[in-house]
């Protein structure tokens, strides 16, 4: 376990390898090997951890590694003017909740690696080793995430597969769309990031500290705020900003349907398993701030229905095998929060994990199907591919049935459990979030209808030539018609399906005899610790305004506040909840799966022309799903057309105004200065001027006297001696 | 090691002079002197890091000559933490200028390289000076050079932009050089009796409060004219984008951290009071520019000019960070301009690369030269996330220090100036998306030769470091912690007061301290403030700040939205000026 700073650190190598020399010098096989080796190795480290974690009593599962300090230690003031400490070390902590994600993380990254050997086979060479880079960095920052003790190291994995995601999804940087996508990706995650780092900073602010554990610790201690919006409830609120950016819930899930236009099996690593959960781990690892904002959790909860109920519904009409699937994702994301917001943050962390075994299995599987297409990725131009593709069919539809929860796949576990708690806490919930189930269901089975049902409708293959964006062509020359995909690809589809269908057997009800071992599993990551929750917790539920937002007084295996004791004592104690009641529950969520699932083989396999005639019935919201509610067209009529208005405004402003001044200064010195050489040249020197000239024209007056004549000058002498006699003689004698 | 800084400083000065004997056809040996002379200045200047000592308070590497005796003026220098980390960035970032030169400036090249090394002198100056009308000196002595770079290898409008560059400063530096007077004829050296420039002095003397608020006015205009502020910003676009290559990379790495030296060495400590008066102006003025010079920079259409208004946004966070008045705040502000030197003079060293091949900066002359230029487009990737603050670069160091620094203020600030974050990526991300991204649709990038090795060796070292001081920043915080405190101690004394009184705030008041606090809150933590500059803070001093354990049973600690704190105003008045006026 003293190891674990390796698990990211291996594929961080790959990444500098491949990306320094391999774009130059490796062979794509090389290229190839070399990531999925690190991503083996790093497996292979996770799983050691893994399970030597497991060989540790329930409340000694914590293990922190610490390597340096990053920031040193310097003193800052905190609330109430009290100085604290900033410090901020390379800090990483294995415990029950980053297992878990270290392991999907490097699970199914391995597997995704794998399949992308074959996926990227047509790249040119330096194009497969700068792919391979990313997606080993990308697998770097993702561990940092997870494997972060505290709010800065979780940052840097946070932004860092922001940077990935942006460098893959722009993968074909050649193509505006990719490049568009990817600094949409980037931005609107970035609009989140200024949540988060707000959030960070009252977090050092309140507590001083950025510890997730001593931060629980010390959160654990104030009063749960159910009656006015405190700081916990800000905390939590600015965090969550992040989480729906990194994790595309309302209003910034925009970005993730145009991800698509990275490479397959970018989609189903980075935007399906891996990094869109981010959003979902964070609030999880946040649990015991979150349990004492019970506003924010209602906001969550809320946000997270909202979003899982509009992108089921969009998904209903799109035609793209793809963005089927992007919105599906957006939509059980949303239920991840749904989960996290009624305060089932073990069951939304299990739907996390089931979600990432079926969700890239499905996504993995429609890069089979567009490689055997040759590129195409409308699923109306495809159509009975069953007979061709057997095994990705077959792969495909586990996926579909796990995520549609029926049982026994993986995906009926974890959603029963979020449905079971949303119902517990809030009605109007869990009617939303049945609803969207319903929708679900339909969505991926017509998505199944129409690509691997009925006849086929794409191109002849003789004529084909049609290598559309994400062209990931065996390689073989001119298209031959659909087929199965290369036996790397196939690997990894298999193994994800076994997962899809397992996954779930680790989280069974125990309504229906399981033991629920995860959440008991996981219940410590979002529990203050042990020795913190004795003076705070449970003391605090006299002043619950009500059941409804009290996490932990109406649950039965509510891991959130319940002490560590708590955790051994039989699961099914809750109060208002029978086991028959539960049942009856389970029961009702698999009807509405099936009835999705057949409301959309009829309209599609059976009587495809219904669903034609529907299209027409219901034009207009047929238009207005189809244009994504309009969203896009929002936005970009108001934050990006009004931030551009205000930059050219304000550079105008800059031009004219702020530099109009100091033009405007100069040129006025300039006149002053010509003025003042007016001034200089007519007045100044003009009085100099006239002083010469009036001596000038006086001279020529005097100069007249100047004959140059004898008897001129003896005549002036004369008078003068007679004029000073005179004086004399009258002036000077009569003194 | 005595005469190490006049060692670092007349190096590029003795190399101008070598220049001026070569004769001026013989281009290449003039080249190669330059740039051994830039490198000789770089290398002598290596031992500042290693030598310095960052548990010493006081200047280091002094050296001190009667210069004017008469007026009190002396040739003194040295340095602090601080210095030495601008100094290192400058003596680097003067080697790599010069480096990038080599193709790029075909014109009186002798001339060229001797105005460069000339002004590398002049900045280096200004960083050691601990004599104020030496440092004015250095200060009046760098726009020379600049001038003549700009108005003669400049582009399009060059004249205008010299001359703007010129007079604009000038402007500034004549009204600071008045505030310099009257610090002068207010103070006389206790010992002595006579009027001084001492620098040192003038720090822990306790001005009156009245001449600080004019002298401080002063000296904002000279320095923010530098930096350059919001409303004092436009001359900075013009000569960025008119000046070379060379001249844009050390206008940005080095010459607008004179004027938040400016602040930090000389208006903070020298003036306390009239600082706090002015956090709120300078806050809003900087949180103006950083919102103001990120959509402008959004609006351009010239590659340069919008890497010089992105300058504009990212200095005003480093202002931000200064008047944020607290250690970290103050840290960040320096580290900040450390990686704004990195990251924007790379940036600009980038514009060059592909000016100095196609001769146009119109972004829309560009675009998909990823294809042809992959190593120039990875390295321009690197410096872009380093620019926009990714973690794990140098750029979120700074990011992160100034705006928790800042939030301690007012959170109202910190969550404006935060706005940058998102801008900051949205006109970057859209640069590089026009710029590298798409297809080659003019003919003329078709046919672009990627960097050659000495154009790689240029961007080499600003990588390293950039990663470097992203992932372990520790060694250069803490070369800074002894210039924090000093200026700490001037303006928010009651840090000082809780470190002198013992360990950190929080040792051994958190119950649980976790595993990983192996860095003890021992005596080594708290030496330097311990012995920062004696007799500054009144030992008298009123206790404001009071110690709470932080899980005070159900006491949450309360939560005051937009209640700053303001620092108390005690500082500076004990200490009475003991020679009169």
């Amino acid at each position: 376990m003293d190891l674990i700073w390796l698990i990211p650190l291996l594929p961080g190598l790959g990444a500098a390898v491949n990306g320094i020399f391999g774009i130059r010098y490796f062979s794509k096989r090389t290229a190839g090997v070399l990531a999925c080796t690190t991503m083996a190795i790093a497996l292979g480290v996770s799983l050691t951890a893994f399970v030597q974690l497991l060989g540790l009593s329930p409340e000694a599962r914590v293990h922190d590694v610490v390597l340096f300090d990053w920031f040193p230690r310097t003193a800052l003031e905190m609330a109430g003017g009290r100085i604290g400490s900033l410090h901020i070390p390379w800090a990483f902590r294995l415990d029950p909740l980053s297992s878990m994600m270290i392991l999907i993380v490097t699970g199914i990254g391995f597997l995704i690696h794998v399949y992308s050997i074959g996926y990227m086979h047509d790249e040119p060479r330096g194009g497969v080793a700068r792919y391979f880079a990313y997606l080993n960095l990308f697998c770097f920052f993702m561990l940092t995430l997870v494997l972060g003790a505290n709010y800065l190291v979780m940052f840097v994995g946070w932004e860092g597969v922001g940077l990935c995601s942006y460098l893959l999804i722009g993968y074909w940087y050649e193509k505006k769309s990719a490049a568009d996508a990817g600094k949409k990706a980037f931005i609107a995650n970035r609009v989140g990031d200024w949540g988060f780092l707000l959030g960070v900073f009252l977090i050092y602010f309140t507590f001083g500290s950025f510890d997730f554990r001593e931060v629980a610790n010390a959160a654990a201690t104030l009063p749960v705020e159910t009656a006015q919006f405190g700081t916990l409830s800000l905390i939590t609120l600015l965090l969550f900003v992040g989480a729906t950016g990194k994790s595309a819930q309302i209003p910034l899930y925009v970005w993730l349907p145009d991800a698509m236009e990275g490479p397959t099996p970018v989609s189903a690593l980075i935007h399906a398993a891996t990094m869109v959960t981010a959003g979902v781990y964070m609030v999880g690892r946040n649990a015991v701030l979150f349990t004492h904002a019970p506003m924010t959790m209602e906001i969550v909860a809320i946000v997270g229905v909202l979003t899982a109920v509009m992108a089921a519904s969009i998904g209903l009409v799109q035609t793209d095998i793809k963005r089927v699937l992007a919105y599906s994702t957006v939509s059980q994301l949303g239920y991840m929060f749904v989960a996290m917001g009624v305060g089932a943050f073990a069951a939304g962390a299990f739907h996390l994990m089931t979600h990432a075994f079926f969700k890239a299995l499905l996504f993995l599987c429609s890069g089979a199907v567009i490689h055997g297409m040759a590129g195409e990725q409308n699923i109306l131009k495809m159509g009975g591919l069953k007979k061709y593709m057997p095994v990705t069919y077959a792969t495909m539809m586990i996926g579909t049935l796990a995520i549609a929860g029926i049982p026994p796949f993986s995906g009926f576990f974890s959603k029963d459990e979020i449905l079971l708690q949303a119902f517990l806490k809030n009605k109007f919930v869990y009617g939303m979030a049945a609803f969207a189930a319903l929708m679900t269901a339909f969505y991926m089975f017509r998505l199944m209808s129409l690509t691997f049902f009925g006849s086929y409708r794409g191109a002849a293959w003789e004529t084909a030539g049609h290598h559309g964006a994400d062209a990931g062509h065996g390689g073989h020359g001119a298209w031959h018609g659909p087929h199965e995909a290369p036996k790397s690809m196939m690997f990894a589809l298999v193994v994800l399906a076994v997962g899809a269908v397992l996954a779930g057997l680790v989280g069974i009800p125990t309504a229906i005899g399981g033991g629920n071992a995860i959440e008991h599993f996981l219940a410590p990551s979002f529990e203050a610790s042990h020795s913190a929750i004795t003076a705070g917790g449970t003391g605090y539920a006299g002043t619950e305004a009500g059941a409804t937002t009290h996490p932990g007084a109406a649950t039965h295996a509510e891991p959130a506040t319940a002490p560590v004791a708590a955790a051994s004592v039989p699961a099914e104690g809750g109060a208002e909840i029978s086991k028959a009641f539960e049942l009856g529950l389970m029961a009702f969520s698999v009807l509405i799966g099936i009835i999705g699932i057949a409301v959309a083989y009829r309209f599609y396999v059976r009587r495809p022309e219904i669903a034609a005639r529907l299209e027409q019935r219901l034009a207009g919201p047929h238009r207005v799903l189809t244009n994504k509610y309009y969203v896009d067209e929002l936005y970009d009529a108001t934050v990006i057309k009004g931030t551009m208005a205000s930059a050219n405004g304000l550079w105008a402003f800059d031009r004219r105004v702020v530099d109009g001044a100091v033009n405007g200064s100069g040129w006025m010195t300039i006149f002053s200065s010509w003025f003042s050489g007016i001034m200089d040249k007519y007045v100044v020197d003009g009085l100099v001027n006239l002083v010469g000239s009036v001596l000038q024209e006086s001279s020529f007056v005097f100069r007249r006297l100047q004959t140059g004549l004898i008897q001129n000058y003896a005549l002036l002498m004369l008078f003068g001696v007679f004029a000073f006699v005179s004086i004399y003689l009258l002036v000077v004698r009569s003194l | 090691m005595n005469h190490l800084l006049s060692l670092i400083l007349f190096t590029p000065l003795v190399g101008a002079a070598v220049l001026m004997f070569v004769n001026k056809r013989s281009e290449n040996a003039i080249r190669w002197i330059a740039n051994l002379f830039a490198m000789a200045g770089f290398l002598v200047s290596l031992p500042l890091w290693f030598y310095y000592d960052d548990r010493n308070p006081s200047w280091q590497f002094v050296e001190r000559a009667a210069w004017i005796p008469s007026i009190g003026a002396d040739y003194h220098l040295g340095v602090d933490g601080f210095a030495v980390l601008l100094l290192l960035l400058t003596t680097m970032m003067g080697a790599i200028a010069i480096l990038s030169s080599w193709t790029a400036i075909k014109e009186r090249v002798k001339e060229y390289y001797i105005f460069l090394l000339i002004l590398q002198t002049g900045m280096i100056g200004a960083f050691v000076s601990l004599d104020f009308l030496l440092f004015f000196l250095f200060w009046e002595v760098m726009l020379v050079p600049m001038y003549f770079l700009i108005g003669i290898w400049g582009s399009d409008r060059r004249l205008y932009s010299a001359i703007k560059f010129f007079l604009y400063t000038l402007a500034g530096s004549v009204v600071m050089l008045l505030g310099i007077l009257a610090l002068y004829f207010n103070y006389t050296d206790p010992q002595t009796g006579l009027h001084t420039f001492d620098i040192a002095q003038f720090q822990q003397h306790g001005f009156d409060t009245s001449l600080q608020w004019w002298v401080f006015l002063a000296f904002f205009l000279g320095f923010a004219i530098k930096v350059p502020m919001f409303p004092f910003h436009t001359w900075l676009p013009d000569a960025h984008t008119d000046a070379p290559t060379a001249g844009s990379v050390i206008l940005a790495a080095v010459l607008l951290k004179m004027g938040t030296y400016g602040f930090i060495r000389f208006s903070l400590p020298m003036l306390p009071d009239a600082t706090r008066a002015f956090v709120p102006m300078i806050a809003t003025l900087s949180i103006i520019g950083i919102v103001y010079g990120a959509l402008v920079a959004m609006a351009q259409r010239d590659w340069k000019r919008l890497v010089a208004y992105s300058s504009v946004s990212h200095m005003a966070l480093v202002m931000l960070g200064m008047f944020a008045l607290n250690p970290v705040g103050i840290k960040g502000s320096i580290i900040q301009q450390i990686n704004h030197g990195i990251s924007t003079g790379a940036l600009f060293l980038l514009v060059g690369v592909v000016y100095e091949r196609r001769h146009t900066r119109e972004i829309s002359e560009y675009g998909g030269l990823s294809k042809v230029m992959p190593v120039y487009a990875a390295i321009f990737c690197v410096m872009m996330l380093s620019s926009i603050g990714l973690p794990a670069l140098n750029g979120f160091i700074g990011e992160f220090l100034i705006l928790q620094g800042i939030f301690t203020v007012s959170k109202i600030w910190a969550a404006f100036a935060a706005t940058g974050i998102v801008l900051g990526a949205a006109y970057m991300l859209w640069l590089y998306q026009r710029t590298m991204f798409g297809k080659i649709e003019n003919p003329k990038n078709e046919n672009l030769p990627d960097l050659n090795f000495r154009e790689v060796m240029t961007f080499v070292p600003l990588i390293i470091l950039a990663v470097w001081i992203g992932i372990y920043p520790t060694p250069f915080l803490n070369r800074l912690n002894t210039s924090v405190d000093r200026v700490i101690a001037r303006v928010s004394p009651q840090y000082l007061q809780q470190n002198a009184s013992g360990t950190p705030a929080d040792c051994g008041q958190k119950p649980a301290a976790s595993k990983w606090q192996v860095a003890p809150c021992g005596p080594g933590q708290a030496a330097s403030p311990a012995t920062a500059p004696a007799g500054t803070v009144p030992a008298d001093q009123p206790k404001k700040v009071e110690r709470k354990a932080i899980p005070a049973g159900g006491t949450a600690p309360s939560h005051e939205p937009g209640k700053a704190k303001p620092p108390t105003t005690a500082a500076a008045a004990p200490a009475k000026p003991v020679g009169g006026r």
